[in-house]
């Protein structure tokens, strides 16, 4: 058991001196939404107000439709960062180092997602404690509410970047994942506009939008904020990490995945 | 003793506690919505006469008065059980009145024939015509009762009615379409909104002349679309809340300073508003989105939105307690 400890608590303190040593890294995740909610939000403003959907109860602006779609994308740039640096680790070796472990290795998985999740959490945090300082808040208690929503969005989010990681062998493959993945999942999602307004357009997108897993990632976020619980959102949410969760873990078994892979 | 005090724990919890009601007139739906202040859910609706728009409640809310415009009458409805109890002559298209404070007169604003007509409640007859400009709105009384308002959409005017003579004794030019008059609760200001002008002007009542006057401006919003219509003062007079109307905003307005300190985003074309009883909430009528918004006062925020029916226009309250 102390064994399994150990692992725990040095896989996750190696996240955390990574993340804190790479202060461009939290300063670029922090950045990124903050442009999207002070510049594309603006352009966007919606000052005449957002139509009622839940969980609002009443009309609310641009900026505050789309700050939980901003704390999911700084999750799911944070998922995709973890998952690169899996691919560095293994491009530098000191993947092989870790997988010696005689430990099972869908606990070094939960250990190294646990970690990539605590450090997410801590960079929504202070996101939305900036959007607050700019006058967009959530009511007092939603920030206490949405800590559950956040981990298991981040989870999932996480051990997507995990199936990722063992997909992708080399570092140059990852442009390929910003365009279709992380851009595609964040476009075709209720982040940057409700669902109703994709289903104007295209009931296709509007499908796609509606099966997208990191949709109900930002709609429980979304409801968490203002102390509800969207049972639909979470039940697709955890679903979705135990596929990736799976995937993941079969992806880095020895037996069955990483193969063709050279590294 | 122990009766005592078991009744009044019957009383207390047996019970069912009434909440205060804010009554919201539908102008195109012809009905009346009732909201529960405390759930802020709609309670109960009732029919009433074509097109009703100013509403008010007799001083001690046996009584409820709405203008049905399109019906040409001021219908008397019992707001206990909703029935018409019945209509008071009110002249052609009542739009706005005023309840004077001795209870009985009402002052009622007829659009289509530039005149106000003073009725009188208890024998239903009318006591006086007053010509005043053309298409007659906003209507106010003094706290003393000694003058009327009318403002007139058209002439452009607040138009000075002496309530012992019936006779108007000044007109004072004010912006574009003035909509909605309010006295403050010491009588020394008059308050007049002008919808396509902009702006709230405000008057010293003993000279007649203007005192300040207050424009708006709403960051991302064309200030075309930044109407001021009904307004309200809060409890002590200190601020006022203004309705915007079509830029979907209540400005907070310092009646000491005059200064706009807030603006709180609402429904699509907000035109009036009335508060609880103890002023901590506001509740805005949203023409377009045909729902009533309403505002915690001391926080400035919007709380919640509750659907009534089609264009909802003006708005009272009525204690139940």
């Amino acid at each position: 058991m102390t064994g399994y400890l150990t692992a725990l608590r040095a896989i996750v303190w190696r996240e955390a001196l990574r993340f804190v040593h790479q202060r461009e890294r939290f300063i670029a995740a922090l950045v990124r939404p903050l442009v999207w909610l002070l510049v594309f939000a603006a352009g966007f403003r919606a000052a005449l107000g957002v139509s009622i959907i839940a969980p609002y109860a009443t009309y609310i602006t641009y900026e505050t439709y789309i700050v939980p779609g901003l704390c999911g994308m700084i999750m799911l740039f944070n998922g995709m960062q973890s998952s690169l640096s899996l691919v560095y680790d293994r491009e530098m070796g000191s993947m092989k180092l870790l997988l010696t472990s005689p430990l099972p290795r869908g606990w070094l998985l939960l250990s190294k997602l646990i970690g990539s999740t605590a450090i997410s959490v801590l960079q929504v945090y202070a996101f939305l404690a900036i959007a607050a300082a700019f006058g967009i808040t959530a009511p007092p208690l939603g920030y206490l509410t949405v800590l559950p929503a956040l981990v298991v969005t981040g989870v999932m989010l996480g051990a997507l970047g995990l199936l990722l990681s063992s997909f992708i062998s080399q570092l140059e493959n990852f442009a390929g994942v910003m365009n279709f993945v992380i851009f595609p999942m964040f476009f075709l999602s209720s982040a940057l506009y409700p669902l109703w307004k994709m289903a104007e357009s295209s009931e296709l997108l509007h499908a796609i939008c509606a099966f997208n897993p990191f949709t109900h990632g930002v709609e429980l976020i979304r409801f968490a904020l203002y102390q509800q619980l969207n049972l639909p959102a979470l039940g697709w949410v955890l679903l979705a990490t135990a596929i990736f969760s799976l995937g993941a873990i079969r992806g880095y078994d020895p037996a069955r995945g990483m193969k063709g892979r050279k590294g | 003793m122990k009766t005592t005090t078991a009744l009044a724990l019957i009383l207390m919890m047996g019970a069912p506690a009434l909440a205060d009601e804010i009554w919201v007139t539908n102008e195109k739906d012809d009905t009346v919505s009732v909201i529960d202040t405390d759930t802020l859910e709609v309670i109960q609706t009732y029919a009433t006469g074509e097109r009703p728009r100013g509403i008010t409640f007799s001083h001690d809310y046996s009584r409820v008065y709405i203008c049905a415009s399109d019906s040409d009458a001021v219908q008397v409805i019992d707001p206990a059980t909703g029935e018409i109890l019945h209509d008071l002559p009110s002249g052609e298209d009542p739009e706005q009145f005023v309840l004077h404070p001795d209870d009985v007169h009402l002052y009622i604003a007829n659009e289509d024939d530039a005149i106000t007509t003073v009725v009188n409640t208890q024998t239903r007859k009318v006591v006086a015509q007053i010509d005043v400009g053309v298409e007659p709105e906003g209507m106010a009384v003094s706290p003393d009762g000694k003058i009327a308002i009318t403002t007139s959409e058209t002439t452009n005017m607040a138009h000075w009615i002496d309530t012992g003579t019936q006779e108007l004794f000044a007109n004072t030019l004010v912006d574009s379409r003035p909509r909605h008059a309010e006295f403050t609760r010491d009588g020394s200001e008059m308050w007049v909104s002008s919808e396509i002008g902009g702006t709230l002007t405000v008057f010293d009542t003993a000279t007649q002349t203007e005192k300040a006057k207050i424009t708006f401006e709403i960051k991302g919003i064309h200030p075309d679309r930044v109407q001021p219509v009904g307004f309200e003062f809060t409890e002590g007079d200190s601020h006022v809340f203004v309705a915007l109307g079509p830029s979907n905003h209540v400005a907070v307005v310092n009646a000491r300073t005059y200064e706009v300190e807030d603006y709180i985003l609402v429904g699509r074309r907000v035109w009036h508003m009335a508060f609880n009883s103890d002023r901590t909430r506001l509740f805005t009528t949203n023409g377009v989105s045909g729902d009533v918004t309403v505002i915690d006062v001391a926080g400035r925020k919007a709380l919640k939105s509750i659907k009534v029916g089609r264009f909802p226009w003006g708005a009272a309250f009525r204690p139940t307690d």
